[in-house]
Formats: structure tokens, C-alpha cells, sequence
């Protein structure tokens, strides 16, 4: 089944290829917009293919030497600043896979604002003087709009990623070896935002704690980059000072990403507890 | 010094991963080129493709329900084509796999024609998103499961409510937008789960606050305290002492059916006075309601006749010495014969346990064999009178009154069912009559449902529909993500026209 490009109502561009599903949203000139959206399309066709030439390479952990296509050198330059923990370039795929978007997008394109929106993690662009408000959602399964972040040009954010436990087939897209609802990254792009994202997601957790049920990632997918690592299934009941160390956990490690520059800001969410790092501007808190 | 050397019989390292991948059952997703490999039960990364059972499958096909046609042949099976046209005579596309349109200003996902008996007819076809919808679930028991209203949990969370007791049943409602949406995140995430493992004919364990633990199924047995309930009892007490009080006469003095609502005594009964029997004087605990027809004799409860009895005599206040006598037989049997105990008054009046006459023990037996098998039956109730109507017309309310007047026939999944009077579109049908996995559902959270509208073609112009969306219903034939079942026969065919 080759690439998808259909445009949606509201001017959204819609690219589907496999597991890609990514929106490509522009605001300015028409005529800009219009031909910004089909750079973004003609870049897609071959981006699926590509990943899929390297992929034993891209699921092998970090270091290692860096592979060749343009997505995948996104992906391991985002991840390599982590790799003093167990890491794959996989854990950025998504967000460099809108990165790459935006990029065609824009080339030689002038627009007041871009985005590309590949599952929940998005690539932004803003011209000066431009905004956007995101909103920020914790719980896909009883979705509500747990809080908004203003997003303004020059604040260095070209990315925001979100990670969480949810596994694939229980309305999650990945797996994590963490228990955290949600981590929301803002970083200088999607790759980074999304790696920065799947790391404090995998540090907010109890390890060895019983209520919470882990399965190996080879049982759910034999081809998982996570090999027989133990990825959290399900959640059970946790004290409110179990889930407040929980949190602490991944905020600690996410203030340690923010102090060495790799991500702007952070925002966690677990069992109705949030916790921000460095400086989001929300406007309003659920 | 040691030689390695490669042996030339050795497999390859892509054999063995794909002997393996065998033995695991696991299929390789061949619909893009990340070329999952899927362990059985689980789905690739698009979620769109799955393994069931290992074989491949699109997990969201549209179901096309087929019947034979005037040869007795079926026209596909198992996915195999047979290569002929689809007709109205033999094919109904169902909302089963559809999708939905949202906003719904756009057509709905298929708007299907076909020919039958030589009308023109038009099948809307889309899946609903209901917030507003519920299960009304029918326990066949007399056995206490919980006080009216009393909250319904499942895992902790409540998902609905006892409602008010049917004949020989209890009845629970499930559900609704105020534990789907109106509740706590966890209330409405534990109630949407519910909802849709019994909608999709799964089993569910639920408790009763100040009552019983449940596991109901629709279609099966309902298992009630661990306890599997084997009959529906013939009637109250009161009505099995009206159906067999002429089997009994002559062969005891006294019949005593213990009921939790209403126990009945048969010579104080207008049934024994009609026989003529002697008054036998055993006055029977609780509020006499009517002569021989007693209230609340008992506690409700797992024993005797829904009753918490397990000592039948505990239910006699008092024998009368001016009326009874010693000798007297008496028989005290449940509503369902699953209890029974024979007696005999000695010289005190006290009742004394004594073997029971085959005449009598041949009567018990024909009360529990006029029980029905005791069911779980679960009705799904949603009301499509919201947006969802402007999928099929530009002018929604048309589609009501058109549905009101009979004109155009609502479906569910191709299943009859059956429309509230009033207003908007709120509708119950049984989810046994559905295919299988007929239900989904979003995280809003809120279940989706398969709805079809089936109308005349003249009428559906006549209504304001999307008639530039109007296709044959062959046209689907060459799709890839079809999956065709076989209509049951005893279910009217959606597509017939209602005999007049």
C-alpha cells in the first residue's frame, strides 16, 4: 500500500503511509500555503521506504555509527544526547518524522505559521511576532483539556512531543518501560521534544513495585526495539505518596535534561498530579 | 587452534527467524513496507491490521450480511468472491465497520442502492458515536440480587443501577451519559469497558451494593453469588397454586409455594376453594394481600423461591388445632420445583418429614419442567435523533418523521429494532441478534454502534438526501476490507419490504 495524501476540511493535509499519520497545517499567502502543503506531500512518498531500509539499524541501541537517510540521521542525532541510558533512534521516529515534514514545508516558502502534527507529536514553525495555543491532553481515554501552553515565536520551541504508558492496543501508539499518563516536552524540535519525551515518561515509575504489571516488549511485538525489556501493561492501585514519588522521579530527570539544554520545558501528568520543569507559560490549569 | 567454519547445511539465520515465527503463530503484515510481524491477538503499528487467529486481518472491515439467493447459494463465503453482481436479494451492507462522517454535515460513510422486488431502495449506512446510550440487561431469576435502585459496580466503579423487577426477572439498566460522561474519568472509562464487552456478547462480572456478585452474558445463564441459575420459574407462587391445584387434589391437604413476592397457600387459595379442599389451618408468616396469596413471608435471598429460606418451615407461624388435623399432608415447593419438602402432621400438629408420593414428587417435576431456561438478555438502547441525522439528509427532521411514518426502516447492524414513540430517533435492539463484535467504541468515552437507514429511493430524493452519493450496492464488491457473514434466516431481511 504506497503513500496517502488527501486534504481534510479546515485547509489539513492529511499523509498516511503505514503507521504515519501526519497533518500538515499552514497559515499566510494561499498560494504559499498551497505550495508549501504539496512540498510537504511530494517529500512524503518516500519517507516510509527509507525508514524501512535501515530499520535493523535504527532499532539497534545507542551509540552507533549514524545511518544515512535524512529522517533516520534526524532520528539518531536527537536520541545520541540520551544514549548514557538505554536508547534506539525509534524513540524519536514520530517526531522526526514531522521535523522532516516541516522542513520541506517551509523550504523557500514565506508563511506566518506551520505545523505538522505526525500522531501527537508536532513540528511548529512561527514567524516573528506569531503564536500558537496547545492545548495539552493527559488522558486520551477521557480526554479534556487538562491545560493550555502558549507558544510564542522566539521562545526557542520548534517541537512538542507527548509520551505516555498507554500501549499499542490499549489506545497507545508505542510501549513504555514507565508508568507516567502523560509527559508533554517543549524542545528545539519534534525529534528532540519526542526523545526527551519517551525518557522522563520511562523515569517516572516504582520499579519492582507489585501493583504494576510489565510485559516483556518482544511478547507484544517480536520486533520491538525494546527486545525482552519489561514495558508497563497496566497500572493498578497506588498511594498518593506511591504516585507522588512516582512523579518526583521523572521530574528529577527532566530537570536534568533541562539544566544540560536539551528540552525547554516539560510538563508530567500521573493520576491527576502534574508537575512542570523550566518554563511553560499555561494559561489555564484543569 | 581453533577453526570455525561455516557449515554448508547450516539453515539460514531468515529460515529459522521465519520457522519460529510460525511456531508463535505470528503473521507478517505485508500492507506497508514496515512489514510487521504480528503476534496472534495483536494488531501492527498502524493498528489498522491485526492478527486473528493467524491469519491477517483489516481490523475494522465493513460487514456485509449475505443470505442465498433464489438458487440457495450464498454469494461469498469466507472472503471468497464467487465473482457475482451484489444484489438487494442476497447482500445488506451494515454500519459494522463503516465509520462515521463527523462533522456530520458530510454524507454518511456509504449510501448503498439496491433493487429489491423491483423497488428501488436506498440503505444509509454509517456507525453512531452514543453518549446517550445504555444497555437495559433482563436477569431471569427470582433470586434477591439487590434492592431496586441500588448502585451496579464493576471493578469498584458504579455503571449503573438495579431498576424495577420484571416477571420471574430482575432488571438492571447500564450505562447512560451520566456514568459514561458525567462521572469521575475512571467511572466513565470502567462503564464504556462494560457496556461493550455485554454489547459484544462477552461476560461481565458486576456486584450490587447490599446485594449479589453477578457474571451475565446475553444468551447465557446468569450466575448469581457463584451459583449458576439453571431455571426462570413458572410464575409466582400464587400462579403455580392456580396451574397445578387440580393435580395436586387428592393427593395432599395442603400445598404451600414459597415465593419471595408472593407465596401462595392452596386451600386458603381461590383455586383450592374452587376444588372444594378442606381449610388445613397453617398460617403462613408475612402480609396476607389477598385469601391464600401472602407478601414478604421472608427476607429475599438465595433460598427457596428467591426467598433467604432454606428451612421451609420456618416460614409457618402457626398450625390452627380447631382446623387441622393430624395426618395432614403437606407439600411446601419452590417456584421452580428445584425445592421441595414432604410432610405429614403428627399427633401434636407438629409437621414431620416423610417420603414423597411419586404422584406428588411427579408434579414438582412438571413445575420445574414448565421453567424456562434462565437467560441474561441484553437490549442496547441509544437514541440517533442527535447530529448523526444529517449524514443522511439535509433536512434531519425529515428523516424523523420519515422513520415515525414507517417509511424508512432503522436497523441496527441489520437487526430489527425496536423505535420509542416520541421524539427523536432512541431505539433498543438485542445484541444476540447483531453480528458478532458489532460494537467499538471512542475515548470520549462513548460506544459506537451500526445504524442503517432503509427507504425507497423515491422517497429518500423526496426527503432532501445526499443523492449525489448514492452508489450500487455492487460497486462495494472490489473492496479489499469487506467481511461478509451469513444472515441468520430467522431474522427479517432489512432490505424486505414490511408486509402490509
Amino acid at each position: 500500500m504506497s503513500a496517502l495524501a488527501a486534504m481534510l476540511p479546515g485547509g489539513r493535509l492529511h499523509l498516511q503511509h503505514g503507521p504515519i499519520d501526519a497533518i500538515v497545517q499552514a497559515w499566510g499567502d494561499a498560494a504559499e500555503v498551497r505550495r508549501a502543503q504539496a512540498q510537504a506531500a511530494a517529500a512524503f512518498g518516500d519517507v516510509l521506504p527509507r525508514l524501512c531500509a535501515e530499520l535493523p539499524r535504527l532499532r539497534a541501541p545507542l551509540p552507533a555509527p549514524p545511518p544515512e537517510g535524512p529522517v533516520a540521521r534526524r532520528m539518531h542525532a536527537a536520541c545520541l544526547p540520551f544514549a548514557d541510558c538505554f536508547i534506539t533512534p525509534m524513540a524519536a521516529v514520530a517526531g522526526a518524522v514531522a521535523d522532516h515534514l516541516l522542513a520541506a514545508a517551509l523550504a523557500g516558502r514565506r508563511l506566518e505559521r506551520a505545523l505538522v502534527n505526525d500522531g501527537g507529536d508536532i513540528a511548529v514553525f512561527l514567524a516573528p511576532g506569531q503564536s500558537f495555543r496547545c492545548g495539552i491532553v493527559a488522558d486520551l481515554a477521557a480526554p479534556c483539556l487538562d491545560a493550555v501552553a502558549m507558544l510564542g515565536a522566539g521562545a526557542g520551541v520548534g517541537g512538542i512531543a507527548t509520551s505516555g504508558r498507554l500501549c499499542r492496543g490499549q489506545g497507545g501508539r508505542s510501549f513504555s518501560l514507565g508508568i507516567a499518563d502523560a509527559v508533554t516536552v517543549l524542545a528545539a524540535d519534534a525529534a528532540a521534544a519526542d526523545a526527551a519525551a519517551t525518557m522522563i515518561a520511562n523515569a517516572v515509575d516504582l520499579p519492582g513495585h507489585p501493583a504494576i504489571e510489565r510485559r516483556p516488549a518482544s511478547a507484544l511485538d517480536p520486533d520491538s526495539d525494546l527486545g525482552d525489556r519489561l514495558v508497563t501493561w497496566q497500572v493498578g492501585a497506588l498511594t498518593e505518596a506511591e504516585s507522588e514519588a512516582a512523579l518526583a522521579a521523572g521530574a528529577r530527570v527532566a530537570e536534568g535534561f533541562a539544566a544540560r539544554g536539551l528540552i525547554r520545558a516539560a510538563i508530567l501528568h500521573f493520576r491527576g498530579r502534574r508537575r512542570v520543569v523550566g518554563a511553560v507559560p499555561l494559561l489555564s490549569a484543569a | 587452534m581453533t577453526e570455525t567454519r561455516q557449515s554448508t547445511d547450516a539453515p539460514e539465520a531468515e529460515a529459522l527467524a521465519h520457522a519460529k515465527d510460525r511456531e508463535a503463530g505470528i503473521v507478517t503484515c505485508d500492507a506497508c513496507p514496515v512489514l510487521c510481524r504480528i503476534r496472534p491477538g495483536r494488531t501492527g503499528a498502524c493498528d489498522r491490521y491485526g492478527n486473528e487467529g493467524g491469519r491477517l486481518k483489516r481490523m475494522d472491515p465493513l460487514v456485509i450480511a449475505a443470505r442465498a439467493g433464489r438458487d440457495g447459494v450464498i454469494p461469498f463465503l469466507d472472503a471468497a468472491w464467487d465473482g457475482s453482481a451484489l444484489s438487494g436479494a442476497t447482500a445488506f451492507v451494515t454500519g459494522i465497520g463503516a465509520g462515521t462522517t463527523y462533522p456530520d454535515y458530510k454524507p454518511a460513510p456509504f449510501i448503498v442502492s439496491s433493487e429489491i422486488d423491483g423497488v428501488e431502495m436506498v440503505t444509509v449506512v454509517t456507525e453512531g458515536i452514543f453518549s446517550y446510550c445504555g444497555l437495559k440487561v433482563k436477569i431471569d431469576t427470582d433470586r434477591f440480587i439487590g434492592p431496586e435502585c441500588a448502585p451496579v459496580r464493576a471493578g469498584g466503579e458504579q455503571v449503573g443501577h438495579v431498576t424495577t423487577a420484571e416477571y420471574g426477572s430482575q432488571m438492571l439498566s447500564l450505562g447512560g451519559v451520566r456514568h459514561l460522561t458525567g462521572g469521575g474519568k475512571r467511572e466513565g472509562q470502567v462503564t464504556c469497558e462494560t457496556l461493550l464487552a455485554l454489547a459484544n456478547k462477552g461476560a461481565v462480572e458486576l456486584s450490587i451494593d447490599g446485594g449479589a456478585t453477578l457474571t451475565i452474558q446475553a444468551g447465557a445463564a446468569p450466575i448469581i453469588n457463584g451459583a449458576r441459575e439453571e431455571r426462570m420459574r413458572v410464575g409466582c407462587g400464587s400462579a403455580a397454586i392456580g396451574i397445578f391445584a387440580r393435580q395436586f387434589l387428592g393427593h395432599a391437604d395442603e400445598v404451600i409455594v414459597v415465593d419471595d413476592h408472593i407465596t401462595g397457600v392452596l386451600t386458603e387459595h381461590q383455586a383450592g376453594r374452587f376444588l372444594d379442599m378442606r381449610p388445613a389451618g397453617i398460617r403462613v408468616r408475612g402480609r396476607r394481600s389477598t385469601p391464600g396469596r401472602y407478601f414478604q413471608v421472608a427476607n429475599p435471598g438465595t433460598g427457596w423461591g428467591g426467598t433467604d429460606i432454606t428451612d421451609p418451615l420456618a416460614i409457618i407461624e402457626r398450625i390452627d388445632p380447631k382446623q387441622a388435623w393430624p395426618g395432614l399432608r403437606l407439600l411446601m415447593v419452590s417456584t421452580t420445583g428445584e425445592h421441595a419438602a414432604w410432610y405429614v402432621l403428627d399427633e401434636a400438629l407438629v409437621p414431620v418429614p416423610a417420603p414423597m408420593p411419586p404422584a406428588i414428587a411427579a408434579v414438582v417435576e412438571r413445575i420445574g419442567e414448565n421453567c424456562e431456561p434462565a437467560l441474561t438478555s441484553v437490549l442496547f438502547m441509544a437514541g440517533a435523533g442527535g447530529s448523526l441525522r444529517a449524514g443522511v439528509t439535509e433536512n434531519p427532521v425529515r428523516l424523523t418523521r420519515s422513520v415515525r411514518a414507517a417509511l424508512t426502516r432503522v436497523t441496527s447492524g441489520g437487526a430489527p429494532v425496536m423505535l420509542w414513540p416520541g421524539g427523536g430517533i432512541t431505539y433498543m435492539a438485542d445484541v444476540l441478534a447483531m453480528p458478532d463484535g458489532s460494537f467499538g467504541h471512542v475515548p470520549t468515552p462513548a460506544l459506537v454502534a451500526p445504524i442503517e437507514f432503509t427507504l425507497p429511493l423515491a422517497d429518500y430524493a423526496a426527503m432532501g438526501g445526499h443523492m449525489d452519493r448514492v452508489r450500487p450496492v455492487a460497486s462495494l464488491q472490489d473492496r479489499s476490507d469487506i467481511r461478509p457473514i451469513v444472515w441468520e434466516d430467522a431474522m427479517p431481511w432489512p432490505l424486505a419490504r414490511p408486509a402490509a
